[in-house]
Order: structure tokens, then sequence, then C-alpha cells
């Protein structure tokens, strides 16, 4: 497999092959969680640094977890809120970092744009973990580990993404990724919550759930912020759950086999019914364990593949 | 004192000429131009063969920062940027700290450019006291201090009765009320809204946000017969408003910038702060309607928007970085090159609508070579290559998106008052 790239910073960079070269690393590491000890040598001497301007436990930890598995040094570095609040810059903050010399750095940030720019002056990799409404691209690859999984194959599935995809980075990668797989993606959702001339990204544009679900393969159910009534894009989470929300009952009318998934954390009772969170269509869960192993075939193939 | 300008091509649309003529100066004003004239003894001589000899370039759109923000820009770098890019004369900006909302302000700015200035400086009063949108700024005391139009520019006056109220009470000094035409509940993303933002996941704003408000302005102008002047004009259906009500009789006038005529929201993907101004760079197709107005005279004149930032300012996340780009610069090369050696603009319609545009619609001298006139001169060059080098800019300010451009046509020479101020 070959790997050229210095940094992952969104899935519209990437082409199918090296997709799926992601997805086959990662599916031979998945072998090591399974293993009584799960450690490798494989980045032993490496220094990984996570850049979090963002709390986020779940990326975090399971970069950190990927990271270590391979025998990395990963050091947490959390900041909060932007950084000019604290007076620094993040280029200030980038030059730091590369003066402690680390192989990858994996950069959470608020500002859609900050992984490209640490990219830009830095020497070693960067791993954009999230970067505003922009792109998520770790998530879209452990959404497509786990859809190949579950289904065998990814060309000719529907994929439908439910909520608010104008403030979504996984929904911006998730397409980006799914459709150079060849899946058919349809996105849905009030159209307050469908960003500006959503169809030129190539996906089907529903404002009716219910429509919108029909055939899919897989449901992807986003989390809904809070604060979007705010902003005048939903009037109340009441309406939007019993609109927008996946019961059980909407289920019904929907292929036998479908699976539901959700990037986390989900808001139980708002976008996913807790009875369909916990039913067997969901794979949350397997999203949680598969981001682990993209992971760890991201920071191979960044820092591990330049040979040690 | 005595200048002859020899043997350049004069393009002097207020005054019909474009042919090779020669142009008299005595004592700071235009004597004579024509054919073969010969100057008195001891008059001094320059040779404008192969040149372009026009009344002096106007720039009606300049933030010179200049009380309170002269790390960004102060009246000196500013009007030495400005002869350099070949503009005999600037007008200011209020948004200054304090605001210009007071006739001690104003009388500083002026003192300052008197001393310290290269170009002419026309400070630009506020509409409201310090920006605020809420009480009318004392604008007859600005008027009479020198004030050659009112803006809160940088800011909308979201209240419309106020707005007509500033219309109503400017009436009796003949001056434009500039409107910087964005709704700022509707207007406040990073970006235009467009594809363009939506793969980017930074925030959009619709062109709407600006179109809402040139409709109101000139339905308010109409409403009180007042001068309407937009300011930084950027998207189709702005051009359409303001195309149709001058139709109607509305007295409307607008100006655009150089970087909305000739780059689209497609720089943006760079994510590079230098990109961020407001408005934001738009579409295609609001590009084309701007050129097209431009072209047609919907859009009477050429202003830079220069908004030197501080260099801190611009380093980091695109949404976070401050708004504003320098231009006083690039407008000049820029236009030459992409708008008038392809054809697009012919030299006559770009000297209208950096001189003589600006000059009517501010009631300033200038704008014209008629004997009598102020003998402010911008010289051009048409052959002269040039690559945009923001570390030599004589403005503070280095934010453009234009840098490592390159391009052929340049000022040549620029004269305030018969003297050479940039060469």
């Amino acid at each position: 497999m070959s790997w050229k790239r210095k940094d992952l910073l969104g899935m519209q960079d990437l082409d199918a092959a090296e997709i799926i070269g992601v997805l086959d690393t990662a599916s031979s590491m998945k072998e090591i969680a399974a293993r009584e000890i799960k450690k490798v040598p494989t980045l032993r001497g490496k220094t990984v640094v996570n850049l979090f301007y963002e709390s986020s436990t779940r990326t975090r930890t399971s970069f950190e977890i990927a990271g270590k598995w391979l025998s990395a040094d990963v050091i947490n570095f959390s900041a909060s809120g932007s950084s000019s609040d604290k007076g620094e810059s993040l280029l200030d903050t980038a030059r730091n970092i590369e003066a402690m010399s680390p192989d990858v750095v994996v950069v959470r940030h608020k500002a859609a744009g900050a992984p490209a720019l640490l990219a830009r002056h830095l020497r070693c990799g960067v791993v954009n973990a999230g970067d505003g409404a922009h792109e998520h691209p770790t998530q879209a690859l452990l959404d497509l580990m786990t859809i190949r999984e579950k289904k065998g194959h990814l060309e000719g599935l529907n994929v439908t993404i439910v909520g608010d995809i104008t403030h979504s980075r996984v929904a911006r990668s998730d397409i980006h990724g799914m459709r150079k797989m060849g899946i058919t993606v349809t996105v849905a959702g009030p159209p307050t919550l469908i960003p500006a001339q959503c169809q030129e990204l190539g996906v089907k544009v529903s404002h009716r759930l219910e429509e919108a679900i029909a055939h899919a393969d897989v449901i992807m159910m986003l989390r809904l912020q809070h604060e979007r009534m705010q902003g005048g894009f939903i009037p109340s989470l009441r309406e939007y759950s019993r609109v927008w929300g996946l019961s059980l009952a909407k289920l019904e009318h929907c292929r036998p086999d479908v699976l539901i998934m959700h990037p986390g954390p989900v808001n139980r009772g708002v976008e996913l019914a807790p009875e369909v969170a916990d039913s067997p269509y969901s794979v949350i869960l397997d999203q949680v364990a598969n981001g682990v192993a993209v992971r760890m075939a991201v920071l191979y193939m960044l820092a591990g593949s330049k040979g040690a | 004192m005595n200048l002859l300008i020899k043997g350049g091509r004069v393009v002097d649309p207020a005054g019909g000429t474009d042919a090779v003529q020669d142009v008299w100066i005595a004592d700071g004003r235009i004597h004579k131009v024509g054919r073969g004239l010969k100057a008195p003894a001891g008059a001094e001589t320059v040779d404008a063969t192969g040149k372009v000899v026009c009344p002096g370039f106007i720039d009606m759109h300049v933030h010179l920062r200049e009380p309170g923000f002269e790390y960004k820009e102060t009246i000196a770098s500013g009007t030495r940027a400005a002869a350099a890019g070949g503009f005999t004369a600037v007008a200011c900006m209020a948004n200054t700290f304090p605001v210009n909302d007071n006739r001690a302000v104003t009388d500083y700015i002026l003192a300052r450019a008197k001393v310290e200035g290269v170009v002419r400086v026309y400070p630009i009063g506020a509409v409201t006291r310090n920006l605020e949108g809420t009480q009318l700024a004392e604008l007859a005391e600005l008027a009479e201090a020198g004030c050659v139009a009112f803006s809160d520019d940088g800011k909308c006056v979201m209240n419309a009765e106020l707005y007509r109220r500033a219309m109503e009470y400017a009436l009796p000094f003949g001056v434009p009320v500039i409107s910087h035409a964005e709704d700022c509940d509707l207007g406040h993303g990073a970006m235009h809204e467009g594809f363009v933002s939506t793969e980017l996941g930074l925030s959009g704003q619709p062109a709407a946000a600006e179109e809402v408000m040139v409709a109101r302005d000139i339905i308010l102008a109409e409403l009180t017969g007042a001068h309407l002047h937009v300011a930084h004009i950027s998207t189709a259906g702005s051009v359409r408003l303001v195309r149709d009500a001058k139709a109607r009789g509305v007295r409307v006038t607008a100006e655009v910038t150089p970087h909305h005529l000739l780059l689209t929201d497609e720089v943006v993907r760079s994510y590079d702060s230098n990109c961020k101004m407001a408005p934001p760079l738009r579409g295609k197709r609001d590009v084309e309607a701007c050129l097209e107005a431009l072209v047609d005279g919907t859009i009477d004149c050429v202003a830079t928007d220069h908004a030197p930032p501080a260099l801190s300012e611009k380093e980091g996340e695109f949404a976070e970085a401050a708004n504003g780009i320098v231009g006083l610069e690039t407008a000049v090369p820029l236009l030459l090159d992409r708008l008038v050696r392809p054809g697009v603009l012919d030299l006559p319609t770009l000297v209208t609508r950096f001189s003589t545009g600006p000059a009517r619609l501010l009631n300033l001298p200038g704008g014209s070579l008629a004997p009598g006139a102020t003998a402010d001169i911008t010289i051009l060059d048409l052959e002269r290559t040039w690559t945009v080098d923001p570390a030599a800019f004589r403005s503070r300010g280095r934010s453009t998106p234009f840098a490592g451009f390159t391009g052929t046509g340049a000022p040549w020479m620029t004269l305030v008052g018969g003297v050479t101020v940039a060469s």
C-alpha cells in the first residue's frame, strides 16, 4: 500500500484507492484489539501530539489508545477556547510544538481550515480530528469501515444522513468518502439545516424523513446541538425530535437489514429514541471500536511508513 | 512655477480628449492643453512620450486608520501608498479612534494631512455618534469642517428611521450618504454563502445580506431625495437594484473594489485570511454583473476599500481573522492589466471610473484637465511590468489576496497641485 501524504486533512483530498488502503490497514490493526497484550512496537520512539482546542473525550481517547497500542508516546495538549482567547495565535502554538519535534500532530479545532494552516507550517504530519464544520476524515473512515464490515461491500449502497448537515463536519467527510466509494448519499433535514447548494456535493436532498430513509441501507443520524434554537434553525427540541428523531415506529417502513449509525455522542430522545439506539439495527458501538483501528492505521501510515 | 508635460497621450474624459498633447501647468493649475506647446523659459519639462496623462485618480474609500490605529496605517504612510498607486486624493472613512463624528477629529485629520500627507485627504464624517447607530452625529458641523460625505462604513446603520433622518438632515449640505449595505443579522458569516462555503464548512453570508440593505437604502433615498452612494457593491442583485433605481431617477451612485471585480469566493479555498473582507468575495455571476455594471456606468467609480489590518489580526484561523485588505498600491496596475489590456474596459472609461466619477459624486476639485483646474495628474505607463510584492508596499498593511500577481501597466508619475509626489 502506498501512502504518499504528509497529512490527512480531509476526505475530499483522498481517492478511492487511498481510502481502501486505510480501510484494509485498519482491518488488520483491529486484530490487535482482540489480543490479551494490546501492544505492538510499530511506532516505538515516535511522538504523537493530540492538540485539542475543542473538548472531545471520545475522539481524543480514541487517538490516544491508537497511539499507545502502537507504542508511540502520546502527549495530550488541551487548549480551552480559541487560540486568540489566550493571546497566542495558532501559528505561535504550532511553532512551539514544532520545536518539540513530534512525528504527528492530531488537531481538533473549532475553526474550519485550522489543520490546513498547521499543515502548511509544520514539517511533521498533521491529522485533522475535526475542524469546525469542515471535515472529520477519521470519522468518515471508521464509518466506511463499519459499513463494509456489516454489508460486505460499499459500492451500490444507499446511505441517508439525517439532521444538521449545515454545521456537520461528519456529514461533509462522509459525503466525500462515500461518494468516492460508489455509495448513493441522501441528506435529510429541515431546510434551515441543509447548507447552500448542497446538491452540488453530489447528494440527493430530502426534507421528509420517511421518504429519505425508506430505501436506505444505512441511516446516519447526526447529533443536534442544543444551541441551534438560538440561531432560529429550529423552533424547539421537542418539535425537532418529533419530526426528525428516529423512533421504532418510523423504522417500520425501512429495510429490515438497515443499519443505524451515529457519530456520537447521542442525544437520546432527541435525534434517536433510546430503544433505537439500543436496537439490533444500531452499530454505534462498532463505530467506536473501529475508530481505534482506523486511527491506528492513520497514525501508522503517517508516522510509521517513513521507516523508523 | 511652470511645468510642461510633453508628448503624452492625454486622456481627459471630462473634456472629451484622447490625443497626444502637451499639458502646461502654471502655479499648480492647468494652464493650457494642446499640441506643440512652448513652455516659457525656466519651465521644468517632463517627457511623457509613450505615457498616458490623466486627471488625478481619486480613491473615495480608504481607511487611513489615524487617529487611533497608527500601528495599522497613518496619514503619512497611507497617502504615500496612495501616491505610489497613482492616486492624487483619497477620502478617508470615519472608523478611527476616536471616531470622526465631531469637528475636532475632522480638524485633526486635516491638520495631519496638511503636515504629513502627500496627496489630498478628504475626511468622511460618521453618520451616527461613535458609529453606534443610535444617534445622529453633528452632521452640520462635520460638513462645515470639511467632511465630503457621511458614512458609518464598517458598520451598517440598522435602524431605518435613523438612516432616513440622516439622509434628510444631510440634504442641505449637498454631500452623499455612503451606505455600508450589510444587514448585520443576515450577514454575520465568515464568507460568501454558496457552494464554496458549503464545502469549506465556513459560515456563509448570503448575497441577500447586502441586497436587502441596498434595497432599503434606495427606497429611503427615494423617500428623502438624498444622494445615496452604495459602497463596495458586490452582488448581481445589488447591481440590478442600483440599475433600476437609476433608471427611475433616484439619486444613487455606486462604487466597486478591484477585488470584487477580479476574484471570486473560490480563492477562499486556501483558507487564506488575506481573502477575507466585508463584503466577502462573491460568486462568478456576481463578478460578471459588477464588471458589466462598471462598463455600462451603473457603477460610477472604482474605490479600493483600502483597510489595512494589523498583521496579528490576519495570522491564524480564517473565521477569527479580521476583515480588510490593502488596495491603494495594487488597484490601478491590476485594472490596467486585467481589464484594460484585454479590452474589457477602454482607457477613457477607466479614467472616468477612477477620476471623473468620484470627483463629481463627491463634488471635489479634480477629475478634469480643463484650463484652470487644479493640476492633479496621474501619468500611466502601459508597458511597465510589475509583480505584487507586499514587502515593498508603502502602506503599513501587507494583507492582499494579490501577492505574487504579475502584470503590465502601472502608474508612472503622480502630481498633486503640479508637484510630483511619486514617480
